[in-house]
């Protein structure tokens, strides 16, 4: 750095951060792509570590199972000794152990993630099929329950101590005790079955009724949403809301609020442009870090209300148990945080220009 | 430390130290005992100004008060199936005040054992949990180098993978009994304890006072011991208390899933039995309500406690009031 100091003679220096002469201009700019572009491979590299990570995991925890896999898939009837070794051989189970290791490795890679036992169809297939249904339930809950954590987090830390502030907060961390399995049960009773006078509002399960096409089809999805949606926004909204407003609490003393309000900003707008955007930067990285947590709200609320979705298959897969499935269902249910959590390290530099330099 | 009792008390040329037994004054042990009662007195007097905490301590105490005379209360027999008293699935009566289940047992005798189990797996778990956390958050703050990275970088993996697919994972490989419930909840659920310790430990090894005990001559064990361990305690301990209530859950839904300990009554493994029992289409709702409720007042109690001694120790938190 010291002979940089000195004017450079050649263009090929141009490139180097902090040289004067043409590319002075271009300097602090340059320095800051050439930064974030570090940045985004570290992530990426980490990411694909991790990925990696995972299918080794997947295979050698599912391997750890006591008992011969097999006998899972004949379901204790007498089958001849031939019968057993072709279906070793159907699923590769007569191979050595780094053999079948290196297998897995190389068909995971392009996709082929083994066949089920008990549907007898190849696992990516039945992922594929359930994959949209799962999406749809998920990316609803989703987005409503971020909105609904923000809003309601920066109100209860905006007015904190109140007695909205203490009855939000203490509403949050009380649904978020809940086993989101159980508040689904007693949905289905009170608005489904129905209690005494209440009618079954919704239905108890699946996601459509059959024999219905075009708008009449999608209401009828809608209806089936709304009961799995409502579970999964009410245990998961108070997370958000928690670190929303503990966010939103740690900018409250800071100077440039105390400068905003003596500009004469009206209490809303300094709320809405000065404090919120700041907090937002911890809780975007926090949502996305706890989207493990939804993974597994979404595996019980399928589960409880038979949605054909990913979660709905893992429970089908462990009562087997089908160990493709469930090792498959592992490895997508594990890339899914890691890509979502890939996405907000990446994202985040974008929000906040000091990360990433 | 007067004349007089040092002649009497050591004859010896070397005149003894402060802190040596005598009459007047309190000896290091007597000393240490007070300064310890004393900051469990300061601790309990901000504690107390919690109100959700106290609350939540209260509602813990009558639980285990619940959960440990369950055999005077409602007696061995309560779990039998072979002579259940009543008829299956009768609704709330006077003889039963929660109803029966499907094999005639009294509900309210269930979920009293069932209070065990959940407790017992909750505590266990989590001391597992936090154990492992701070240790690996404690070496991996003190040795620095390759040993810390890779420490971390396990931790990281372990902080992205969603921790119930993995407990559910490794509760599917492992036989079914309460020690893999708690195996399956222990080791999923460490990793945010060891960011913490490390951040702390790391925190407390910048200190001069580490310098010190390094030039004395402590070595890896001593410091990491008896200095920096009693540092990072008050923080390990709100976060067993923390993931006391994550574990309850935990094991629930392990329960509920059908991974539970088979011969046990659980809260989540009563809800399965409802469940299958038909008691969702039947709309029996007071078979499924009271297990629900227990497990979530139990989690609320220990998250209450946890955060209110989260905020009594570490007051830049205490945002919880």
């Amino acid at each position: 750095m010291t002979a940089e100091a000195t004017p450079a003679p050649a263009e090929g220096a141009a490139a180097d951060p902090g040289t004067s002469g043409p590319a002075a201009g271009r300097g602090p700019r340059a320095r800051s792509g050439a930064a974030y572009l570090r940045y985004v491979a570290g992530k990426l590299a980490g990411a694909a570590v991790s990925l990696l990570a995972v299918l080794v995991t997947s295979f050698f925890l599912f391997r750890l199972i006591p008992g011969d896999p097999v006998k899972f898939m004949t379901g204790g009837r007498p089958v001849s000794a031939q019968q057993l070794a072709a279906y070793r051989r159907e699923f590769g189970l007569d191979l050595p152990m780094w053999q079948q290791f290196t297998h897995y490795c190389g068909k995971a890679l392009t996709g082929d993630l083994g066949t089920s036992y008990q549907f007898r169809a190849p696992v990516i297939d039945k992922i594929i099929e359930a994959l949209p249904n799962t999406l749809l339930l998920t990316g609803t809950a989703f987005v409503l329950y971020t909105a609904l954590g923000i809003v309601l987090g920066t109100r209860s830390a905006w007015r904190h101590g109140r007695l909205g502030d203490r009855l939000n907060t203490g509403l949050a961390l009380t649904l978020y005790s809940v086993p989101s399995f159980w508040l689904g049960l007693l949905l289905i009773i009170v608005l489904s079955v129905g209690v005494g006078p209440i009618p079954g509002l919704f239905p108890t399960g699946g996601m459509e009724s059959g024999g219905k096409e075009g708008f009449a089809y999608a209401v009828d999805v809608a209806h089936h949403l709304v009961l799995p949606v409502v579970t999964l926004v009410a245990v998961e909204y108070g997370q958000t809301l928690l670190v929303t407003r503990s966010a939103l609490l740690d900018e409250m003393g800071g100077d440039y609020l105390t400068t905003a309000r003596a500009k004469g900003l009206r209490d809303d707008l300094v709320r809405r442009r000065h404090a919120v955007p700041n907090a937002l930067l911890p809780t975007v990285t926090l949502i996305f870090v706890n989207l493990g947590r939804t993974v597994a709200g979404v595996i019980l609320v399928e589960t409880v209300f038979s949605w054909p979705g990913l979660g709905g298959l893992f429970y089908q897969g462990l009562s087997v148990p089908d160990l493709p499935l469930v090792q498959g269902l592992f490895f997508v249910f594990a890339s899914a945080v890691i890509v979502m959590n890939t996405l907000a390290d990446l994202l985040y530099p974008l929000f906040d220009p000091r990360v990433g330099r | 430390m007067t004349a007089e009792t040092e002649t009497t008390t050591t004859p010896g040329p070397h005149a003894p130290g402060p802190g040596t037994p005598g009459r007047g004054t309190p000896g290091p042990r007597t000393l240490t005992w007070q300064r310890r009662r004393a900051s469990a007195a300061r601790f309990w007097k901000q504690y107390r100004t919690h109100r959700a905490g106290v609350f939540g301590l209260a509602a813990l105490v009558l639980c285990a008060l619940v959960a440990l005379t369950a055999p005077l209360t409602v007696g061995v027999d309560a779990r039998s199936v072979t002579d259940a008293p009543g008829g299956p699935l009768e609704s709330p009566s006077a003889r039963f005040p929660l109803g029966t289940d499907q094999f005639g047992r009294s509900l309210l005798g269930l979920m009293v054992w069932g209070a065990r189990v959940s407790l017992l797996v909750g505590l266990l778990a989590a001391v597992l949990s936090v154990a492992i956390g701070a240790f690996i958050g404690i070496t991996a703050g003190h040795f620095r180098g390759w040993y810390a990275t890779v420490m971390m970088r396990i931790t990281d993996w372990f902080l992205v993978m969603p921790t119930l697919v993995l407990a559910i994972a490794l509760a599917t490989v492992m036989s079914r009994s309460l020690g893999t419930i708690v195996v399956a909840i222990g080791v999923t659920t460490w990793p945010t304890t060891a960011r913490l310790v490390r951040a702390q430990t790391l925190a407390v090894e910048s200190r001069p006072y580490i310098e010190r005990a390094k030039a004395l001559g402590g070595g890896h064990w001593h410091v990491m011991s008896r200095h920096v361990l009693p540092n990072v305690m008050p923080l390990v301990l709100a976060q067993t208390t923390l993931i006391i209530s994550t574990a309850i859950l935990a094991e629930a839904t392990l329960a509920f899933l059908g991974l539970g300990d088979p011969t046990g009554v659980s809260w989540g493994g009563l809800l399965q039995d409802a469940r299958e029992a038909g008691a969702v289409s039947s709309g029996d709702w007071w078979y499924l309500v009271p297990p629900g409720i227990a497990i979530a007042v139990v989690a609320l109690a220990f998250t209450l406690c946890g955060r209110a001694v989260e905020s009594v120790l570490n007051p830049r938190l205490g945002v919880s009031r």
